[in-house]
């Protein structure tokens, strides 16, 4: 059986109709003033996903988390957390917990005494709390700074105290926003995967706020890409990379060439486009438009081929260009052909070998070619 | 050269608040201090003075061991003395709570107004300033006396029948102290306030804390700092404070300022006045560094 891309486990919980999600977002809308933050979106996220909420800064996904959370309403709409409607219920009453993107630690209180806010809140015995924040700090693995203050900590340990505190109440649900933000790079691909690790471990739902493509496509189950307080796609990380429903999906999301034409054949799961770049295109995958629309179609550059020779199967798509530009990035070679009406398409090549024999140069002529599964028509 | 210049500049630059203390505290406190070790006299100025610059270093340290403190002696015997010092501290510490009852309500509603309106707010806390100090507490008395706006306002509302006496009682003195040193309390614990991560007070909602436990747990005590600065404010000029309790108090009315006033004045006493404010300055001294303290550990939080 085919699929898109590596799935990292087998949970599938959106692609069975019997399945009730645990949270829902239904036609939320929220309003500050005359500006729309969030525009009536409809969202399903299911019991123990890690889902993330990917956009560029300013698209609402913080607001979509703080109505989570209790401390936004919505303007219109309702959210649904575990088959219950949360409208009326304050934040210090819903069962979910945030980590928050500035960390919000209480700097007036030790690492050990953050992490046990909550626990003193609900009124937990002395005791149960200690070993519960001894197991958080052990999660974490902060066990030497219980004592201390949380100016006296570095940037990843504030971090973590941050997580340890928001999951010591064993919320139902997660909340993070950018939870990474402020981390360096090492340290953001290690937490990454730590975080990832966590959530298996402990069984939760996570919901987690970035503007980071890689962040989202590492961690996540399935991504929501917003824009403008809209969800443009909600798919898996494989099915965003390589199936994007629309042009802002397609271009928001890794490197793409988007190739213009106009459907003149179409049907039987087979798309034909006459494309203004010189070349008609055979798709089968994507989107289907009638006859006579103009759309667009996005090939990945690692999708295409670069050779000096005309692919010798004449159902192959292929269009002849100029090298124009050759980037080495060490594990892979990005090719910057020119076709005929200047339009310049990506291609990149792994460098699988160290010894190249006879490699392509500038200014060669050379084909690019791909096969009719390798992009996708896009809906506009 | 040029390192040298900026050397020599940055090292005068620290010693200009050490020269500042030194001719407008240090120098007047000794100038003080001298006055209450000397003996009153009919002369102009009214005391002999126990040493002068006349006598050169050996007449200095000579007449070292001939200083006697009788008018610090004095101070004790009087019971005057201390029920005035007594007095004036409790009266500064009751306006001091009152102004904290009513300055850190006005402080938390300003910061949690619309930004827009914040500025307005502050000025509105400040335009008092623009006015004498004199007349505002002059202008407490047409309020306060028995035929006063207020009397007649109450009155008129059928509330009372007999105009209450407020004016030359210690009400009108907590009133007018407060009303005076208001400003003082609002301002720095608003400034503490405003600059609270909203974040944190959500953060605490998030883990379940309602709105009042959130407040107690997290804003009020990061709010310290300027609670602590807000009192000392009051405080310190509340316990030295003589207009008010002249003005508005009555002859009962027993504070060390008013006090040193009558010695100074009425009596010509220079050198029991230079006691009583001696022994007024070593009183505040003590919370002036549990203040700096307090705000030396803020500091260290804040890092
Ligand atoms: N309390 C508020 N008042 C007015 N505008 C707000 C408020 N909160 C958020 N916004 C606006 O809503 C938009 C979305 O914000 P946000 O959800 O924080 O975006 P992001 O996707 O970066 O997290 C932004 O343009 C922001 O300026
Ligand atoms: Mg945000």
């Amino acid at each position: 059986m085919k699929s898109l891309g590596n799935t990292r486990r087998s949970f599938a919980p959106w692609t069975d109709p019997d399945a009730t999600p645990f949270i829902t977002f239904r036609n939320v809308t929220k309003t500050f003033g005359d500006f729309t933050a969030v525009d009536n979106l409809t969202l399903d996220i299911y019991h123990r996903e890690f889902f993330a909420l990917l956009g560029a800064s300013g698209c609402g996904k913080s607001t979509l988390l703080r109505m989570l959370a209790g401390f936004e309403k919505p303007t219109s709409g309702e959210i649904i957390l575990d088959g219950q409607n949360i409208a009326g219920i304050p934040p210090y009453r819903r069962p979910v917990n945030m980590m928050f993107q500035s960390y919000a630690l209480f700097p007036h209180m030790t690492v050990e005494s953050n992490i046990g806010f909550g626990l003193r809140q609900d009124g937990m015995p002395k005791s149960q709390i200690a070993e519960r924040v001894a197991q958080m700090l052990k999660l974490v693995k902060l066990e030497q700074f219980a004592k201390r203050k949380p100016h006296q900590l570095s940037g990843g340990q504030r971090q973590r105290v941050a997580l340890a505190r928001s999951l010591a109440k064993r919320p139902k649900v997660l909340l993070l926003d950018e939870p990474l933000g402020a981390l360096d790079k090492k340290l953001r691909e290690e937490t990454q995967f730590e975080l990832m690790d966590l959530q298996q471990e402990l069984g939760l739902t996570f919901v987690v706020v970035t503007h980071d493509q890689e962040e989202a496509m590492t961690m996540a189950d399935r991504i929501a890409v917003m824009s403008h307080g809209e969800v443009i796609q909600v798919a898996t990380p494989a099915e965003i990379y390589e199936a994007p429903n629309s042009r802002f999906v397609a271009d928001f999301i890794g490197d793409v060439n988007i190739l213009e034409g106009k459907v003149t054949a179409s049907g039987n799961g087979r798309v034909e486009l006459a494309g203004a770049d010189g070349l008609t295109i055979r798709a089968a995958s994507g989107e289907i438009p009638a006859n006579g629309v103009s759309t667009g179609f996005a090939i990945r550059p690692e999708k295409l081929r670069v050779d000096r020779a005309a692919p010798a199967d004449p159902g192959v798509n292929a269009v002849e260009g100029e090298v124009w530009d050759i980037g080495y990035l060490g594990d892979m070679t990005v090719f910057h052909i020119r076709l005929a009406n200047g339009k310049v398409l990506k291609a990149s090549m792994l460098n699988a070998r160290r010894e190249v024999e006879d490699p392509i140069v500038y200014d060669e002529k050379v084909w690019v070619s791909f096969d009719e599964t390798a992009g996708v028509v896009l809906r506009d | 050269m040029r390192n040298l210049g900026s050397a020599l500049f940055s090292r005068l630059v620290i010693i200009v608040p050490y020269v500042w203390l030194l001719f407008f505290f240090l120098v007047p406190f000794f100038i003080v201090f001298r006055i209450s070790l000397s003996t009153m006299a009919i002369a102009q100025p009214p005391y002999v003075p126990v040493f002068g610059f006349a006598d050169g270093l050996s007449g200095f340290i000579g007449k070292l061991g001939e200083l006697h403190f009788d008018n610090f002696l004095w101070l004790t015997e009087d019971a005057l003395y201390i029920n005035a010092y007594l007095s004036s501290l409790w009266i500064a510490g009751v306006s001091t709570i009152l102004a904290l009852l009513i300055g850190y309500p006005v402080a938390y509603g300003m910061a949690k107004a619309p930004r827009a309106l914040r500025p307005t707010l502050l000025m509105l806390v400040i335009l008092p300033f623009w006015t004498s100090f004199l007349i505002r507490v002059y202008a407490w008395i047409a309020i306060l006396k028995p035929e006063g706006l207020l009397n007649q306002f109450l009155m008129g509302i059928g509330v009372i029948n007999d105009p209450l006496i407020i004016i030359n009682t210690n009400w009108a003195l907590y009133i007018g102290i407060v009303y005076s040193y208001l400003p003082f309390m609002v301002l720095p614990i608003y400034s503490t306030l405003e600059k609270l991560d909203h974040s944190l007070i959500e953060a605490a909602q998030d883990l379940g804390a309602p709105p009042v436990s959130a407040f107690w747990k997290i804003t009020f005590p990061l709010s310290v700092p300027g609670v602590v600065a807000g009192c000392m404010l009051v405080f310190i000029p509340a316990v030295g404070e003589f207009v008010i309790p002249d003005l508005l108090g009555g002859s009962q009315t027993l504070m060390i300022g008013k006090t040193l006033w009558n010695e100074f004045n009425a009596n010509r006493d220079w050198p029991v006045s230079a006691a009583v404010a001696t022994i007024l300055l070593l009183i505040l001294v003590v919370p002036i560094v549990f203040f700096q303290n307090a705000q030396a550990k803020a500091e260290e939080k804040g890092r």
